[in-house]
């Protein structure tokens, strides 16, 4: 009987299979339809990107084959959207500020705060108590509370440049990381740090020898985190950094918008394709890792 | 080994905490301190108690709405986003657990937007919109409702992939041998569904449910790039009504930043209630 149901079901489950896939495969193209279609109007003159974005031709299909592949020719302009795009949001200072804060951001958060997490994991007292109860605590504050005194105190203490902003995503990023790093930590048994002490390493010896390799998980998920953050910040920098010098990439993108006059929508889809270009390179990359780390972040944040 | 490790507290607790001092601790409390001042930079403050509060909601005697509108309207927002968020990315969940083929692929694409920030996600939806919206001259900020339903779509868009993937994850932590004694003892889908599915997947809908909930109540980029809070103030959430009301105008500092404390206050209970759920769960289980 029970081996009747089982066949049953199997059969039925084949049979939706094919629909659900189908189906999914229609959802899935329609989901990232409006990437392509940037990718599309991207290589478009601006009057045709408006007049129909799903369109690469100027003329309409029903008006006969041959106007609409002349169509193709007059509503098309070339690489030029992307030349006017970097000139205007000088996109490779862009990219390479933005690429230097989320990096060196993350290395520095991974280094301090995995540190200070074992710190207060295995001493004991008042001091260590608070600091991982005001971790937790920052975790819960919106940065809309601290971002005029934290913009105006960055700028007191000259932190307005993109090494002074990486001291400001430390601190501001160091609850959720030293909160992830300290519940790791908790885990590792005490003994393989002991051994190490004895044979003579100093704690940090011990700390990079012994424990920061078995944090890798953590360090990974971390890394992701933090840099999924950094990259796509806009209003932190935005307050943080000298704008006039230091553009990261979401900040030129704003400004694009604002600082032109009448928004020249073929440089803005040029300049989306090239922003969005290096995000699906790192995703397929490292999509297990990604995926992972999202993971652990949302079961743990 | 504790007192062997003490001594080395400059070296690994000091770095850290220096920059959490600059990037948390001082900010916060003295933005707190700050939100009973008149001021327009941090050092030319000036004790006026409890009136940026009243400022709030009452301008030269008369109310002012804008806040509680743009409260009224996040929290709709926020609602309406939890619930199609949490909805459609549990059906996708479920149906991309039974093994079909592709399964692979479609979580690939579905979990795309989510690494696409705000400002970019925004301004790709904003050209898509406004050219559709051309056919028929509107645009998406003609009405507070537009803006409203266009906002909607962006986060649906970007978050749906990521609740999915912790959806998914909660889904096959679900032991398999419960949902085959469920179809031994007759239970169809639908009872599969109510009496063995959701019940053990509590947990995982609870925290889709506040990141969900605080991810609608913080939004900002979007916010931002797509309708700027246009028509009027109309479609402003909170956040944005906040920056607006601190850098929009001179003089208005401390209004704004009483709003980011009430705004505090709000996201900490949301947080707190969160802790006080998923704890309560863990007691039963």
């Amino acid at each position: 009987m029970a081996k009747n149901n089982e066949s049953v079901s199997t059969v039925r489950r084949a049979k939706h299979g094919g629909l659900l896939t189908f189906f999914f495969a229609i959802v899935s193209i329609i989901w990232i339809a409006p990437l392509f279609l940037v990718l599309m109007n991207s290589f478009k003159k601006k009057a045709f990107i408006f007049r129909n974005p799903f369109s690469i031709s100027a003329n309409s299909l029903s008006d006969g084959w041959d106007s609409y592949v002349k169509g193709i020719e007059r509503a098309m302009h070339g690489w030029k959207n992307y030349a006017t795009a970097i000139k205007l949001t000088d996109f490779f200072h862009a990219f390479g500020y933005s690429l230097f804060i989320t990096v060196a951001s993350v290395v520095v958060i991974i280094i301090c705060t995995s540190m200070c997490a074992w710190y207060i994991t295995r001493v004991h007292n008042v001091v260590t108590k608070t600091i991982y109860v005001l971790c937790l605590f920052s975790m819960i504050v919106p940065f809309q509370m601290v971002m005029f005194t934290l913009s105006k105190f960055a700028n007191m203490l000259k932190l307005s440049n993109p090494w002074g902003i990486v001291i400001v995503y430390l601190g501001f990023g160091a609850g959720l990381a030293v909160f992830m790093f300290t519940g790791f930590v908790k885990g590792i048994s005490i003994e393989i740090e002991e051994a190490a002490m004895i044979d003579g390493c100093t704690p940090i010896q011990t700390f990079f020898r012994v424990v920061f390799p078995i944090l890798k998980p953590t360090t990974v998920t971390v890394s992701i985190l933090q840099a999924m953050w950094i990259w796509n910040d806009y209003l932190l920098p935005s307050l943080v950094l000298n704008i006039n010098k230091y553009k990261t990439l979401p900040i030129a993108i704003q400004y694009l918008k604002q600082s032109h006059g009448q928004l020249d929508w073929g440089a803005m889809m040029a300049v989306l394709v090239l922003a969005i270009i290096p995000i699906v390179i790192f995703y397929m990359a490292c999509q297990k890792y990604i995926i992972e780390g999202v993971l652990a972040g949302a079961v743990k944040g | 080994m504790e007192k062997a490790i003490k001594r080395y507290f400059p070296i690994f607790v000091l770095p850290t905490m220096i920059a959490f001092f600059i990037g948390f601790i001082a900010p916060f409390v003295y933005g707190i301190f700050l939100s009973f001042c008149k001021f327009t930079t941090v050092v030319d403050w000036e004790w006026v108690g409890f009136s940026n509060y009243t400022r709030i909601f009452y301008v030269n005697g008369k109310l002012d709405t804008t806040f509680l509108h743009s409260l009224w309207y996040t929290t709709l927002f926020t609602a309406v986003s939890v619930l199609i968020i949490n909805i459609v990315s549990f059906s996708i969940a479920m149906a991309l657990t039974k093994g079909i083929k592709g399964t692979n692929i479609f979580r690939t694409v579905f979990f795309m937007p989510n690494l696409i920030g705000g400002i970019v996600l925004s301004y790709i939806w904003l050209m898509l919109f406004n050219s559709v919206l051309a056919h028929f001259s509107k645009t998406i900020v003609s009405t507070q409702w537009y803006a409203f339903w266009g906002l909607i779509i962006v986060v649906c868009w970007q978050q749906i992939g990521y609740m999915m993937i912790i959806y998914v994850a909660g889904i096959q932590n679900i032991p398999g041998d419960l949902i085959e004694a469920a179809k031994i003892d007759g239970a169809n889908n639908l009872q599969l569904l109510r009496n063995v599915t959701l019940p053990m997947l509590m947990p995982t809908i609870t925290v889709c449910t506040f990141l969900t909930l605080t991810n609608g109540f913080k939004l900002f980029d979007q916010n931002l790039a797509l309708t700027g809070g246009n028509p009027g103030k109309m479609s402003q959430l909170l956040a944005l009504n906040i920056y607006d009301t601190m850098y929009g105008t001179t003089g208005w500092q401390g209004v704004g930043q009483a709003k980011a404390v009430i705004f505090f206050i709000l996201v900490a209970l949301i947080a707190l209630a969160q802790n006080k759920l998923s704890t309560s769960k863990e007691v039963q289980s």
